[in-house]
């Protein structure tokens, strides 16, 4: 098997066997990205000199004989969000456009210190704002499954360059879904750990009560190893939840659902989820209960009204994180010909440097903040935010785990819901609630949609620091449909 | 522009003013309050910073644990309830100065609330009620070059010094004062000053106002006399010094009431203070109130302080000033009016020093309020600012008792110590400064001096006692100031065989 079809995990075995090296993986993965990068445009930055020059250095810490972990040597997509102080970063906005930060996000550094070679960084929705990357300031990302479709968003460079073989693993941001909506629409697997169980410094903020890293790879027990490598307790981000992480590999490598109770949301179905999405469903509920797990229908009545609920919080909190875009300290500067005032040279760097979806998130944040509305808007939504979070903990009372579809469609075509918010925005129906209660969810593949053969998703979700049991049931379900489909989804996938 | 002022008297005849006062601390915290930069005054430009800071993309701000200790020692000090659980808040605005372009800071729920200050004016003790105590983090420094007013408007350029950014800064507020009346100047002055030595009492800051680590900004309103409806009030900036609050507040309540007793109405707005006039000019033209937004910051947890942590912290608080001034006028056994004078003249640590130093208190306060006062006052500079330490003057006391010198030669030693020549005991030998106790030697001199002032020796054997001061001068002036006086006297009588 040539090498970008290998997993992760066994990457990383036969460069520690010595039968590869980093920098021949790392070769690989380069002429990958220069073949189909032009078709799909995962990648905002790639830099092959430096990229090398990583991977030497890799193998010359193990050539001196430093123990390493078990994905040192393998190369990794970083989603263009975090800081890097090698790389420029632009959150996919045009005000930072050829922004080189001086310092390291925590999970660059985790990933470099865990010897993980970064190919690049990856295209996403302007500073993370969006289900399809077509909010980019650089361009959309395609869907390699099919080129006139949406890779999912807001981390679709990421789930692309996975699901395209540019990369075995990829970082991601989750804000309302941005991980498991694009692992689903692109036939791989993403994790949104539990909020605080990843550090957040050094990732440019959308929605600070809400982002959370997280790892896309093409199989579990990979993501699983990337969840380890970069998640634990930062000093440096005072949200971190300052426990161990939980044991992650080892659930996936259990991949059981044997005496598992499993809770089926019965709110995510029906009007505007699309048959095929909800077959595929019915059949991994079904693959559930015969692999052992006993399902039953649990109710969560406050999650309908999780979505207006975020579309309060998220663009409040994003109004003023990105209010330090002001052409005073760091990128874009408009109309500095000495005549204005900086509230103009402000005004105007804004105006030329924010894409219309973060500029109507600011507004509608602006708005639903100001004073004599606060309570009304971010003070309901917060109300909101509670029962939604008391609703998982009865689900979790009941059962293990609750599953849903990830998405109620599979990836729409580019281009289809670019003028209609509102049609976008659903594509996080199913997987905001976990960001408002900030409990662990993943994405793993469940099939092919009949009428478009497209992937469909399976949505685990797991309560706060239940992170394993995401792991150990998409295991198990992933075993199950790869001894069905006779191999991972991934390979129905036409060539590119 | 001149205002129209009504004089104070006439003012306060016909309305009375309420005072409210919200102070500015920076803490003196080795660390800013989010990041790890130091907080250290006077640094070069743009050398404190770091990713946090300077608001970079990505960065996170984590709270300084012990700037929220010294936050909740000063709300104990100040007889203030210590929440439970809080959180921050954003404050958002724009302004170049402001990194992230909202402040840190507390809303709705800070730290210490519902306290208290008991200040004295005139001998009265007026309590001054605390309306909360929060923490925040200050802005950078904005320069503005060009223009005429130092302002951003009209300012050809502007440059920002980004060090001061993130620095803790903790906001008092007092509730409104009424009441005061015609003190209220002297009210608002002695709630700062007394503030202030809470401040260091507890070791928290430096409060340097001229260093801008407290700053005051003062709110007055005036209701006419008889009305119980408070007046739109006035927020002044920049009051700089003790002597500042105190003018402010004057010169404020004599522009509010020229144009109240002329019909007009007062503006709620923000003025600033000009030292050289003492008064003040309308700040923010638009009337309307800024909204900022304000929500709970969701990058940083709640602050939960533990209750038995608190306890402690309240049981550890050092002694008040307040407290510590009664026991020392007990000790010291002084009159109110002096204690008044050493507390104005910032005397009474340095005095409580020359004390511990071996000093009859007597005598500690009248050289550091008289000889001392009077050479700080000459190089206009504090008291403590003078290059002597409360030891040394606790020596020159010892060496006056002893009799090893009198009160000329004691000041000629201070003259001597303050001038960088060394301790009083070096001053005394390099300068010769002993009085001369050899009876020989001043028998030597006197005999000089009668020899010298024949018609005055004359006048004194004929019994014109009195003439005998010209003698003692001229001894002294031979003596250059170390003969013993008094003993010049007596032995002068004794040589002319006069007897009183
Ligand atoms: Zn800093």
């Amino acid at each position: 098997m040539s090498l970008i079809h290998q997993t992760a995990a066994e990457l990383g075995r036969l460069i520690a066997a010595g039968e590869t090296s980093a920098v021949e993986v790392a070769q690989a993965h380069l002429d990958r990205i220069a073949e189909v990068e032009p078709k799909v445009h995962a990648f905002l930055h790639v830099d092959p000199d430096a990229v090398l020059a990583q991977a030497r250095a890799v193998d010359e810490r193990r050539a001196a004989g430093e123990r390493l972990g078990p994905l040192a040597g393998v190369p990794i997509a970083h989603k263009d969000v975090f800081t890097t102080a090698d790389m420029p970063t632009t959150a996919g906005s045009k005000i930072l456009e050829g922004w080189r930060p001086p310092y390291d996000a925590t999970v660059t550094r985790r990933l470099r210190e865990a010897g993980l070679v970064i190919l690049g960084k990856t295209n996403l929705d302007e500073f993370a704002m969006g289900s399809s990357t077509e909010n980019s300031a650089y361009g959309v990302t395609h869907n390699p499954w099919d080129l006139s479709r949406i890779p999912g968003g807001s981390s679709g460079g990421a789930s692309a360059s996975v699901a395209a073989y540019q990369a075995p693993l990829s970082t991601g941001t989750d804000t309302g879904g941005s991980i498991r909506q694009p692992a689903a629409v692109t036939g791989i697997v993403g994790m949104k750990p539990t909020y605080g169980g990843s550090s957040r410094y050094g990732l440019i903020a959308f929605a600070s009560s809400l982002d959370t890293p997280g790892p896309f790879a093409r199989n579990v027990l990979d993501a699983a190893l990337l969840h380890e490598a970069f998640s634990g307790h930062d000093p440096m981000d005072s949200t971190s939840i300052d426990a161990p992480v939980p044991p992650v590999v080892e659930a996936a490598r259990q991949a059981s659902v044997d005496g598992l109770r499993i809770g089926v949301v019965k709110e995510f179905g029906g009007n505007g989820y699309q048959p095929g999405v909800l077959a595929r469903f019915q059949e991994a509920v079904d693959l559930l209960e015969s692999l052992g797990a006993k399902v039953v229908e649990v109710s969560c009545p406050s999650f309908t009204y999780a979505l207006p609920a975020y579309y309060l919080i998220a663009p409040s909190e994003c109004s003023s994180n990105l209010a330090r875009f002001d052409a005073m300290r760091y990128g874009l500067r408009v109309g500095d010909d000495g005549t204005r005032s900086a509230e103009e040279v402000m005004a105007l760097t804004r105006a030329a440097g924010f894409g219309p979806e973060v500029k109507r998130r600011i507004m509608l944040g602006t708005y639903a903040l100001s004073s004599g509305y606060y309570d009304a808007y971010y003070g309901s939504a917060q109300k909101v935010r509670t029962l939604i979070a008391r609703d998982f903990d009865a689900a979790f009372q009941q059962v293990d785990v609750l599953v849903s579809p990830t998405t109620p469609t599979t990836a729409f075509p580019i281009g289809e819901r670019a003028d209609d918010p509102m049609a976008m925005y659903l594509a996080d129906l199913c997987t905001i609630p976990s960001n408002l209660a900030g409990n662990a969810a993943i994405s793993v593949p469940c099939g092919l949609a009949d009428e478009d053969g497209l992937p469909v998703g399976l949505q685990i979700m797991a309560p706060v620091l239940g992170d394993d049991r995401c792991y150990r049931v998409g295991a198990a379900v992933e075993k199950a449909f790869e001894d069905r489909w006779g191999g991972p989804l991934l390979k129905e996938a036409p060539a590119l | 522009m001149t205002e129209t002022l009504m004089p104070y008297d006439e003012a306060l005849a016909q309305y009375e003013p309420v005072l409210g006062l919200e102070t500015h601390v920076e803490l003196g915290t080795a660390s800013k309050m989010f990041c790890g930069c130091p907080t250290t005054f006077g640094a070069p430009p743009n050398t404190h910073v770091c990713p946090v800071c300077l608001a970079l993309p990505g960065s996170l701000p984590t709270a300084n644990a012990t700037a929220i200790e010294s936050t909740i020692r000063i709300g104990l000090a100040l007889n203030c309830s210590i929440a439970g659980w809080c959180r921050f808040a954003r404050k958002n605005y724009f302004y170049p100065d402001m990194p992230k372009n909202y402040q840190i800071s507390q809303y709705d729920e800070p730290l210490c609330f519902d306290g208290y200050l008991d200040v004295e004016v005139d001998g009265e003790t007026v309590r001054i009620e605390i309306e909360r105590v929060h923490l925040e983090e200050d802005t950078g420094k904005s320069t503005h070059v060009g223009g005429s007013t130092g302002r951003i408007q009209g300012a050809d350029y502007s440059i920002v010094d980004y060090n001061r950014a993130g620095i803790p800064l903790v906001e008092i507020v007092t509730k409104p004062i009424p009441g005061t009346d015609r003190l209220a100047p002297e009210v608002a002055r002695a709630y700062a000053t007394e503030l202030r030595e809470v401040m260091r009492s507890l070791g928290v800051s430096d409060v340097r106002m001229e260093e801008g680590s407290m700053r005051c900004d003062v709110n007055v309103s005036l209701m006419p006399r008889g009305s119980s409806e408070w007046g739109t009030r006035t927020e002044t900036k920049n009051v700089n010094s003790l002597r500042s609050v105190e003018r402010s507040v004057r010169g404020e309540i004599e522009r509010q009431a020229a144009i109240l007793a002329a019909g007009g109405r007062i503006i709620q707005e923000t003025r600033h203070f000009h030292e050289d006039t003492g008064l003040t000019t309308s700040g923010r033209s638009k009337e309307e109130a800024q909204d900022y937004r304000y929500f709970p910051e969701p990058d940083l947890v709640p602050i939960e302080p533990d209750p038995e942590w608190v306890a402690q912290l309240k049981a550890e608080l050092p002694e008040l000033p307040s407290v510590r001034r009664r026991r020392l006028q007990a000790e010291w056994g002084v009159s109110d009016l002096d204690m008044a004078a050493m507390h104005n003249a910032d005397a009474i640590s340095l005095v409580e020093a020359t004390v511990a130093a071996g000093a009859p208190a007597a005598d500690a306060r009248k050289w550091w309020m008289g000889e001392l006062a009077r050479r700080a006052n000459e190089a206009g500079v504090p008291l403590a600012e003078l290059a002597i330490t409360p030891g040394q003057v606790a020596r020159v006391t010892e060496l006056v008792a002893s009799g090893a010198l009198n009160d000329k030669l004691a000041r000629q030693v201070l003259e001597g110590v303050l001038a960088g020549e060394g301790s009083p005991d070096e001053v005394v030998a390099a300068r010769g400064l002993q009085i001369v106790n050899d009876e020989g030697e001043l028998s030597a001199i006197i005999d000089e001096v009668i020899a010298a002032n024949g018609d005055a020796a004359e006048k004194i054997r004929g019994g014109k006692i009195a003439a005998v001061g010209a003698l003692v001068g001229g001894v002294m002036k031979a003596s250059r100031g170390k003969a013993d006086a008094g003993r010049a006297r007596e032995l002068i009588l004794a040589k002319l065989g006069v007897t009183e």
